[in-house]
């Protein structure tokens, strides 16, 4: 059958073990994950729980590899025509989209908490009956001072904005433009270079991990913040935990990029394994100057 | 185009042998049958547990179970539903229809595509076991408002919040790959404004999908923390609030209503053409009205909340965005009938299933419409009202378009002919079931009677036994259509490439049954003689 003038032969893969096992180790991670939370909870002292977890979890670290392997060799042998590829690219566009709608979620329950909830418990507007649960409660933010202080203990104080924050905006700003220098690189054929600035990036991820690290510990060992201090700390670690997280998924994006380019992976005119890393990159970048402005600064 | 020449020139041949063909599949018709089948199941276990809900209120007092077991029975009857039945069964539809429909070899993303399928057996597997648990099964009804599912919720909460996880990753690549598809791989020449309106439909579904499973995944996850860590999300001691879960959650439940919904009117909008033998009227207006209902779904949520204590001006917004909907709705309902207005009219059983949409969906529709209007809604609201309308629309609406859809299109997936007479019969029992069953709930809620209780007063009963009498008919035909689906693949008769002298559209070009791999090369729509009929 000869392929027609405008499509090439659009790959279908054959059968493939992946998928299956890849929902059985979702499904094993979550049962282990569940487990441990409920024989935590319930103050059950021997657990086996965690081994579900952990087998879940190495199954899946097996299975991504794998799978990720496998797409690479497939491109590599000249399976993907650019119609293939472009499906790839619509994925992860949408991938990130349903990734902002996540943090919307987050966001959304934030500015609600902040300029409804609050207000009405402290007394204010059409709804501030409920201020009769809590008499004498004011409301403020940073909430310094909770409806129910023997249940949450507030906190002492807060992570201010202009220190470890900011020190912490200027890593990933920098290191969405070192990115971008190493993806015109990539595209200059500059090999050394792309790997110097990627290496960078990783470097500048890293540090923007620590420094969170060391703000945590901070809240929780210094200033009596932490996710049990009411809404505030609800928030703020939700919030700043999630993106904690999607940096350190990123950061281990971007390792990966930074290991194929050592072994001669991307050419100028395709390296969307970079390119998606690349947006999954500065995605993280937009929703942390997002947390600054709104969970820290104002 | 023949299955000869797929066996001799591809490396993959037609399906693989055993049961690794479906574990290991990348085929979109083996996944789509896996999604029907394991929707079809899925249906049979939450219409189970409905049947234990009816013959529990066929009397006042209790008789069968304990209000407890009860209220497990509403709640899980009420996700498997929705997430189990309703849902898979319109991907499984989209996975069959859409690369055929619109002249690609696959879906985009193949192996994602099983994946996507994969998960839900494990997930529901998760989530029914919670039946059996310490504690028992989820409580809370489907809604799962907090703090009923956070502080007052069973052990087993946890498992139902990570099934909701995986099930939700499982919906978001399912929508990532139809959107993929739909705007990557249609055929040359196949532009947006030709695709069928089934192809239309899933693909704003789909970018609902993407769009609001995420929100779910965050509101579960808030009340896993509120539960297990502490947090104050919906806790007003500690400066959250109850109320918050109700907007996290509607933004999230009033557009996955219409993720149940909008697949269903592109199903309606393929089969009344073909049986009135007359193109779709008005099919621009069609697409700009599924995408004005999608838009609208995201800016009604709080109509689900009126009496909780929104203030007035949320009120009175809600309930403006909310009717606003009835008018790309009417749009769509004027279409369909000015579609049959003159045509020449034959009523198969997939035209009788499409026919009882319109009709009963439009039903659903205006009590949905007295739901709106805020004041009214004090009366209705938590009463069996609601659950008559919602599931006017959910049942004779989106499960009666996916039975049309199967009629309409078993012969093409089987290449066999389902037994005519035993389709009608199976819709005559459907359709008058359905109607004692759920037309009364309109009446026991206006008079007064709260949904989610197993016992009520006395001068409820007259009517729950009506109701409870047409449940038992509704969930019996069930197992007759089971029977006709059955009975057609194995002893069905040979089915024509197009059975459907009305039908339109390129999946009709292929034989019956469809070979295992169609369209490895697109064809030319611009030839194509079934696409852009005219009037004669």
């Amino acid at each position: 059958m000869s392929s027609s003038a405008n499509h090439e032969h659009y790959y279908v893969p054959a059968q493939s073990r992946l998928p299956v096992w890849m929902a059985f180790a979702m499904f094993l991670t979550v049962f282990g994950l569940g487990s441990m939370f409920n024989d935590m909870s319930a103050g059950r002292e021997s657990s086996n729980a965690q081994w579900f977890f952990i087998a879940g979890f190495g199954v899946l670290a097996v299975v991504l590899y794998n799978w990720f392997s496998q797409v690479i060799r497939e491109n590599h042998a000249g399976l993907n025509s650019q119609q293939l590829k472009q499906s790839y690219v619509w994925g992860m566009g949408w991938f990130i989209f349903s990734e902002v709608m996540f943090f919307a979620a987050f966001f959304g329950a934030l500015f609600y908490v902040r300029n409804l909830v609050g207000p009405w418990i402290g007394g204010e507007g059409a709804k501030g009956v409920t201020n009769y649960l809590y008499p004498g409660f004011e409301f403020s933010w940073p909430l310094m001072n909770n409806p129910d202080n023997e249940l949450f203990r507030a906190p002492e104080a807060i992570i201010h904005a202009f220190g470890l924050p900011l020190l912490n905006t200027i890593i990933l700003v920098v290191s969405s433009v070192t990115l971008t220098i190493a993806h015109h690189a990539l595209r200059a054929e500059n090999r050394k270079q792309l790997n110097i600035w990627l290496g960078i990036t990783i470097v500048l991820g890293l540090a923007f991990l620590f420094f969170q690290a060391e703000e945590y510990i901070e809240a929780y060992s210094h200033l009596g913040l932490t996710l049990e201090s009411g809404i505030y700390g609800s928030t703020f670690f939700m919030l700043t935990g999630f993106h904690g997280a999607h940096v350190t998924i990123g950061t281990f994006m971007l390792i990966v990029q930074f290991l194929r380019s050592l072994r001669g992976h991307f050419k100028p005119d395709d390296h969307f394994g970079f390119e998606a890393s690349a947006w999954y990159w500065h995605f993280v970048d937009v929703v942390w100057l997002c947390l600054f402005v709104f969970v820290y600064w104002i | 185009m023949t299955t000869a020449t797929h066996d001799h020139d591809h490396a993959h041949h037609g399906p693989a042998k055993g049961i690794t063909r479906w574990l290991y599949t990348t085929n979109h018709k083996d996944i789509g049958t896996m999604y029907l089948w394991f929707s079809f199941a899925m249906f049979l276990l939450g219409g189970t547990f409905a049947m234990v809900i009816r013959a529990e209120l066929f009397q006042p007092g209790l008789q069968l179970v304990q209000p407890e077991f009860f209220n497990q029975m509403t709640t899980m009857h009420g996700l498997i539903m929705v997430f189990g039945a309703v849902m898979p069964a319109f991907v499984g539809l989209a996975n069959w229809m859409i690369p055929m429909m619109i002249g690609a070899p696959d879906m985009a993303l193949p192996r994602m595509n099983n994946l996507s399928f994969w998960i839900l057996p494990f997930a529901f597997a998760m989530l029914a076991s919670t039946l059996f648990m310490e504690g028992g099964a989820p409580n809370f009804g489907w809604t799962f408002y907090a703090p009923l599912s956070t502080t007052y919720a069973p052990p087993s909460v946890t498992f139902f919040i990570f099934a909701v996880h995986i099930m939700g990753a499982s919906s978001i690549m399912g929508a990532i790959n139809i959107v993929a598809t739909i705007l990557n791989m249609r055929a040359p020449g196949m532009t947006l404004m030709r695709m069928p309106l089934f192809v239309w439909t899933w693909l704003i579904t789909a970018y609902l999908l993407i769009a609001v499973m995420p929100v779910l995944a965050g509101v579960v996850t808030m009340m896993l923390m509120d539960i297990h860590f502490g947090t104050a999300f919906f806790n007003a001691a500690g400066g959250g609030s109850p109320v918050l879960f109700q907007h996290v959650f509607w933004f999230f439940g009033h557009p996955e209503v219409y993720i149940m919904i909008l697949p269903a009117f592109g199903i309606v909008s393929a089969i009344i053409p073909a049986f009135a033998r007359k193109q779709l009227f008005g099919y621009s207006s069609m697409v700009y009205a599924t995408a004005s209902i999608a838009f609208l779904s995201f800016i009604v949520w709080a109509h689900h909340m009126f009496t909780v204590g929104i203030p007035f001006l949320g009120e009175a917004f809600f309930m403006w965005a909310t009717m606003l909907i009835a008018v790309p709705t009417g749009v769509k309902v004027f279409n369909w009938v000015t579609t049959m207005f003159r045509g020449s009219m034959t009523f198969e059983t997939p035209m009788l299933f499409a026919v009882c949409f319109v009709v009963l969906f439009t039903i659903g529709g205006f009590s949905g419409l007295m739901l709106a209007v805020a004041p009214a809604d004090f009366q209705y609201h938590d009463t069996y009202f609601v659950v008559a309308h919602f599931h006017y629309v959910l049942v004779p609406g989106a499960v009666f378009s996916i039975m049309a859809a199967v009629y309409y299109w078993l012969p093409k997936w089987s290449g066999k002919m389902y037994n005519e007479t035993l389709g009608k019969v199976h819709f005559w029992l459907s359709f008058v079931g359905v109607n004692v069953l759920f037309f009364p709930q309109h009446f026991l809620g206006l008079a007064g009677m709260p949904r989610r209780i197993p016992d009520y007063a006395l001068q409820f009963a007259d009517f729950n036994m009506i109701s409870s009498i047409g449940g038992f008919l509704f969930g019996a035909s069930q197992l007759l259509f089971l029977y006709i689906v059955v009975h057609t693949i194995v002893a069905g008769k040979p089915a024509k490439a197009k059975p459907w002298d009305g039908a339109e559209g390129l999946e009709w070009s292929v034989p019956s049954p469809a070979p295992y791999h169609t369209f490895e090369t697109p064809p030319d729509i611009d030839k194509a003689p079934q696409l852009d009929r005219k009037e004669p």
